[in-house]
């Protein structure tokens, strides 16, 4: 009778069954916060005069939306959250860690069936490990840190249901970037998103991640997903002690979508909204100043790994900027070979940051320039000038632009070329 | 009984106004929210901080969506704007809202009844939009109780606080 989000929050909030439109006062998991957000939640406490967080081991701060710091003001920022960190006792993942909700499974903190709030709306992206995970503002991450838990209402669930294999050079961003469209920038919120489907079951952690992540970008409040083997592989040596929570085949859904996914073709979200979305046939030969290839929804090593075999031995004519979402990633990338033959192609590979993505620092854009991006927001103004134009895009569509300059289907690049 | 109400007059935005759109990602470094105030919604309306002083923003659907940056919110508020009415909200800049003491009203009508400057009243607890300019009545859904008493204290950690003394 229950989807997968009745089944995790009943069991947080103490109740054998809960159904959506219920209120629940659930405890957390994990609660984290980085460095556009954490300050906030800090002072929020020390407003109310709290003086201690809820348990030292379930609260964890990231340093990198801007890190290392590009200016004096956010270096402060940066030194009183290692302060809050010092005393409290809490881990702080600093500079060169790389992004929160990247470092955040890798280093064995999301469980399937647990309870994760960050004050992030990418938090989301938990969902591909089975976990109720989602954004909150700073207020409710600093109650969430000194009380160790947070109310929140039940939501409706929605099923999307994806069968079938990528044709080449198609990625887990086209699919989501379709279902975005279908559904659009609001369609799903407050509601939880559950993907089902042989293609989720096959996919890669990597392309279940990206699927997650941009669920906020339909508003929805969470992306549960069941595990499968790629999943289960990956959490082994990183957590342990944990019990899968599956929706039951009757539960209740408030509506359902199916995509056959080899029927997908390359897709982008044109400017400047993220529901804008359009083929990459549309609009092939836009001129391209930068191409950003990284951020918590494609910087993982799978992403990496694509635009090298399209790059091959090639130099881009765009200036194209690759940020691998966490250090061990950027290690993976350099051992693999991976890094060498980026630079060599003309990239320019940073350290592990959110970087350009939210507009702050490492390649913002001027008036008037074009960016192809493969991160999750297209807003205008979103990474830098508020003429400049953002087009999202798969990494696959992001190296195959780099290399001509102008935006370029990446079947070309394909094997069937 | 005390009944909620905020005056101002209305600034009309459209649908899917972003949080990159209210406080571009740039500024959040700012500590101070009034100096964040300056920079409120600078991408969309040069103007805006000219006129926001006593505003009501009336907007289209999905406002607030993107980030989690509460900040979002708190330049809002420290520009002067006393409340926003949208056709909806995303959900994480409602709950921000709300927690930092900007009244928030889920409206679907307003848009289309009322026009740039009209003169507002807005009762929260009954969901009423008085168009004091063209005398006429906009009905939205009205905030549940535990929703107006975090506004009454102006926000959820003086609501706390507040608590906290009493016990």
């Amino acid at each position: 009778m229950s989807t997968i989000v009745e089944k995790i929050l009943a069991k947080s909030s103490g109740k054998n069954s809960v159904t959506a439109g219920e209120f629940v006062l659930s405890n957390v998991d994990v609660v984290f916060a980085h460095d556009g957000t954490a300050l906030l939640a800090v002072e929020s406490m020390q407003e109310i005069g709290i003086e201690r967080v809820f348990d030292p081991s379930k609260v964890v701060f990231f340093i990198d939306h801007a890190s290392p710091s590009p200016s004096p003001q956010i270096s402060n920022i940066h030194s009183a959250m290692r302060k809050f960190a010092k005393k409290h006792g809490i881990r702080l993942y600093d500079v060169g860690s790389g992004i929160c909700h990247q470092v955040l499974p890798e280093e064995g903190c999301v469980k399937p069936g647990s309870v994760i709030v960050g004050a992030d709306s990418h938090t989301v992206t938990h969902g591909a490990f089975n976990a109720f995970a989602t954004g909150v503002g700073s207020t409710d991450a600093a109650i969430a840190m000194s009380t160790g838990k947070l109310w929140f209402m039940v939501p409706e669930s929605v099923k999307i249901t994806v069968e079938g294999k990528f044709k080449d050079m198609v990625m887990s961003k086209d699919l989501v970037l379709h279902v975005l469209g279908e559904v659009k920038a609001d369609g799903l919120t407050y509601k939880s998103v559950e993907y089902h489907g042989s293609c989720i079951d096959g996919m890669s952690v990597d392309s279940r991640m990206t699927i997650a992540n941009m669920a906020v970008e339909m508003g929805a409040k969470c992306c549960p997903m069941e595990l499968n083997s790629a999943t289960e592989k990956w959490l082994k040596g990183r957590v342990s002690d944990f019990k899968e929570v599956k929706a039951d085949k009757d539960a209740s859904y408030v509506d359902e979508l199916y995509v056959d996914a080899s029927k997908l073709e390359p897709l982008v979200a044109a400017p400047s909204n993220v529901d804008n979305v359009k083929s990459v046939r549309e609009v092939e030969g836009v001129e391209v100043d930068q191409v950003f290839i990284g951020s918590c929804t494609n910087g993982r090593i799978e992403d990496i790994k694509v635009a090298v075999k399209i790059l091959g031995d090639r130099h881009v004519k765009a200036r194209c900027i690759v940020i691998p979402a966490s250090r061990r990633i950027y290690y993976e990338a350099l051992n693999a070979g991976y890094i060498d033959k980026l630079v060599r192609a003309g990239c320019i590979v940073g350290f592990p940051t959110c970087g350009p993505c939210i507009g702050a620092h490492m390649g913002l854009l001027g008036d008037g320039e074009v960016a192809v991006s493969t991160s999750n927001r297209n807003f205008v103004g979103r990474m830098g000038s508020s003429s400049s134009k953002i087009y999202l895009a798969s990494p696959a569509t992001a190296a195959a632009s780099a290399l001509e300059g102008k935006i370029v289907d990446p079947r070309k690049y394909g094997e069937g070329r | 009984m005390k009944i909620l109400k905020v005056t101002g007059h209305a600034l009309k935005y459209g649908d899917d106004i972003n949080t990159d759109l209210i406080i571009p990602g740039k500024f959040l470094t700012l500590t101070d929210p009034k100096e964040m105030a300056k920079h409120a919604m600078e991408g969309l309306d040069p103007n805006f901080t000219k006129k926001c002083e006593d505003g009501i923003i009336v907007a289209g659907k999905n406002f607030g969506c993107g980030s989690s940056r509460e900040q979002a919110p708190l330049a809002l508020k420290y520009a002067g704007i006393k409340c926003v009415i949208a056709k909806s909200f995303a959900r994480i800049f409602y709950r921000n809202a709300v927690n930092i003491g900007l009244p928030v009203l889920e409206c679907e009508q307003a848009f289309d009844e009322i026009g740039e400057n009209d003169v507002l009243e807005v009762y929260l607890e009954i969901g009423t939009i008085r168009n004091v300019s063209r005398g006429t009545i906009v009905r939205a859904q009205p905030l549940p109780k535990f929703i107006i008493e975090i506004l009454e204290e102006g926000g959820l950690l003086n609501l706390l606080k507040k608590r906290i003394k009493n016990e």
